[in-house]
């Protein structure tokens, strides 16, 4: 359902990305890897329209979007939670939520909140409550459930599990394994490795703003390039 | 002589609290675009007195009562302001905040130095056949143009609270307000609402206009004197506050108002500048502002 091909992209003179080819089916989880600086959260912005990227393709079902507005973007389901989750923390839980389905008129608002509720328990009896005075855990909890208030048909995770203790590390993969298990497709970026391929179909490790491995999630586990570069074995 | 200024003190407030409200009307553009844009609006006093003579001329010209006028003046101003920062201050700016800052400064000179060559630098004023009606209220009149200046500064508060409390335009602008990134990814078109916003901003001004007009004057340089006690209104009400623009504007009204009485017209503005050196040194963040 989505399709990067031959992706160059970066900020003004800086390029940054370089010949990304990449590309998600319906229904799979694909993780996105990569240390620091490798151009993760470019290439995330790129394909959600906050960049215009300087030369190939981004095809989401079929339709070339690279250059497109982001609110068009958003609007055909392709929605991206950053990294950092920039909730609006000067607007009540609710209100995030709310905000979330900005694109998609108030139809089934309600419905869909109640939705999340379920997905998020602890959310329900902080909806009145600033956003910005949340734990960094409910604020990620915050910025995925407003993700999802957009019905997205593919949803980008920016490193939802920085600055999160382990135990909701563990939590919070396993819940994106349910989101996934709902139908919709994920595209996983992290530097969490280990954890990520565990959840994921398949990957893509990327470095220096190029693709440096891809494959099956199961074989990647396996690999020893990567496990010497990422895991230190 | 004291005695009896003292027993003119209610008198007084409620004509500041009159006062106030116009200029909360004036504050309230200022700080909702400052709280937005992250910018200070210089062109405010030149677009407030393109607005009292958009009021002036279509009194003077068609005969439209300036309180009838706020049903044109107020969309106009607006389809003004988002027209000028959409296809202009935003464009020219390239999203840079000290660029923006410049542009409005330049609009104002331009605004002016028009407004003197069309409209000449002569004060005008219009009079309306109930100008001088009042409502007796035993300790003090209160002319009808005050009255429903204050009411109808009320009103237009209460619904730009309305907005922004309840609407999904409201949260937008808010969620801009301080997470543009975050705003763009849940679909909002932010130029939009800063266009919007500026737009909004600009439309409060017309109000303004329309409601001072029969109990003041205009000229190319009037709009500047709001604008002035605007900003300290702005800055004590809370920058991007609105309910600390309407009760700063309350505040800054009867101070003024006071000061006149005990102090006399010329020193009456001392309480004003009192009041904001006092919330400089104490409370920077203003009655309502948000803490850093
Ligand atoms: N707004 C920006 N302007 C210029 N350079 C940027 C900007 N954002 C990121 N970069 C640079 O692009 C490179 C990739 O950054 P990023 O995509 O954030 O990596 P990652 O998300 O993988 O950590 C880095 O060298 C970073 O310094
Ligand atoms: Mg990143």
């Amino acid at each position: 359902m989505l399709e990067v091909k031959s992706l160059e992209a970066g900020y003004g003179l800086v390029q940054v990305l370089r010949g990304i080819d990449l590309n998600v089916n319906s229904g799979e989880i694909v993780a996105v890897l990569g240390s620091n600086g490798a151009g993760k959260s470019t290439l995330n912005n790129t394909i959600s329209g906050l960049y215009k990227p300087f030369a190939g393709s981004i095809q989401f079902e079929g339709q070339e979007i690279s250059g497109m507005a982001s609110e068009r973007i958003v609007e055909m389901g392709l929605v991206q939670v950053p990294e950092g989750r920039r909730v609006f923390p000067n607007l009540s839980v609710l209100e995030n939520l709310e905000m979330g389905s900005y694109r998609r008129g108030k139809g089934n608002r309600a419905k869909n909140i109640e939705h999340i509720l379920e997905i998020f328990p602890r959310l329900s009896a902080r909806l009145k409550q600033l956003a910005g005075t949340l734990s960094g855990g409910e604020q990620q909890m915050v910025a995925i459930g407003r993700g999802l208030m957009a019905e997205p048909r593919l949803l980008i995770l920016d490193e939802p599990s920085l600055g999160l203790s382990p135990l909701l590390v563990e939590q919070m993969f396993t819940l994106i394994k349910k989101i996934n298990n709902d139908g919709l497709a994920i595209v996983l970026v992290e530097q969490n490795v280990v954890q990520s391929l565990a959840v994921a179909d398949r990957a893509y490790v990327l470095e220096n703003g190029e693709i440096a491995l891809s494959g099956p999630a199961s074989e990647l586990i396996d690999d020893a390039q990567l496990k010497k570069s990422y895991l230190g074995i | 002589m004291l005695a009896m200024n003292i027993s003119m003190m209610p008198a007084a407030v409620l004509n500041g609290l009159m006062f106030g409200a116009i200029y909360a009307l004036v504050a309230l553009g200022l700080t909702l675009i400052y709280g937005v844009l992250h910018i200070i609006n210089f062109a405010h006093g030149a677009m407030l007195m393109l607005a009292l003579y958009a009021t002036f001329y279509l009194f003077k010209f068609a005969g439209i009562d300036p309180y009838l006028a706020l049903i044109i003046v107020i969309p106009g101003s607006y389809i003004f302001g988002y027209a000028l920062y959409r296809w202009g201050i935003g464009k020219l700016s390239h999203g840079k905040d000290q660029n923006i800052l410049l542009i409005t400064l330049g609009l104002s000179i331009i605004f002016e130095n028009a407004a003197q060559f069309f409209f000449t630098a002569d004060q005008q004023t219009i009079s309306l056949s109930y100008s001088y009606d009042s409502f007796d209220l035993g300790f003090v009149y209160l002319s009808y143009p005050k009255v429903i200046s204050f009411v109808a500064s009320l009103v237009i508060c209460l619904m730009l609270w309305w907005l922004m409390a309840t609407t999904d335009l409201g949260k937008a602008i808010r969620a801009v307000a301080k997470e543009r990134q975050g705003a763009r990814l849940v679909g909002i078109n932010v130029e939009n609402i800063y266009a919007i916003t500026y737009g909004i901003g600009i439309a409060c001004l017309g109000a303004a206009g329309c409601l001072l007009l029969p109990s003041f004057y205009v000229d190319p340089y009037t709009g500047n004197i709001f604008v002035i006690v605007a900003f300290t209104i702005v800055v004590l009400g809370g920058m991007g506050s609105i309910v600390g623009a309407l009760v700063g504007g309350f505040i800054i009204g009867i101070t003024e108002s006071l000061g006149g009485l005990f102090l006399g017209e010329s020193l009456g503005q001392i309480g004003i500048s009192l009041i904001f050196i006092l919330i400089l040194v104490f409370r920077p963040t203003g009655l309502f502002g948000a803490k850093q």
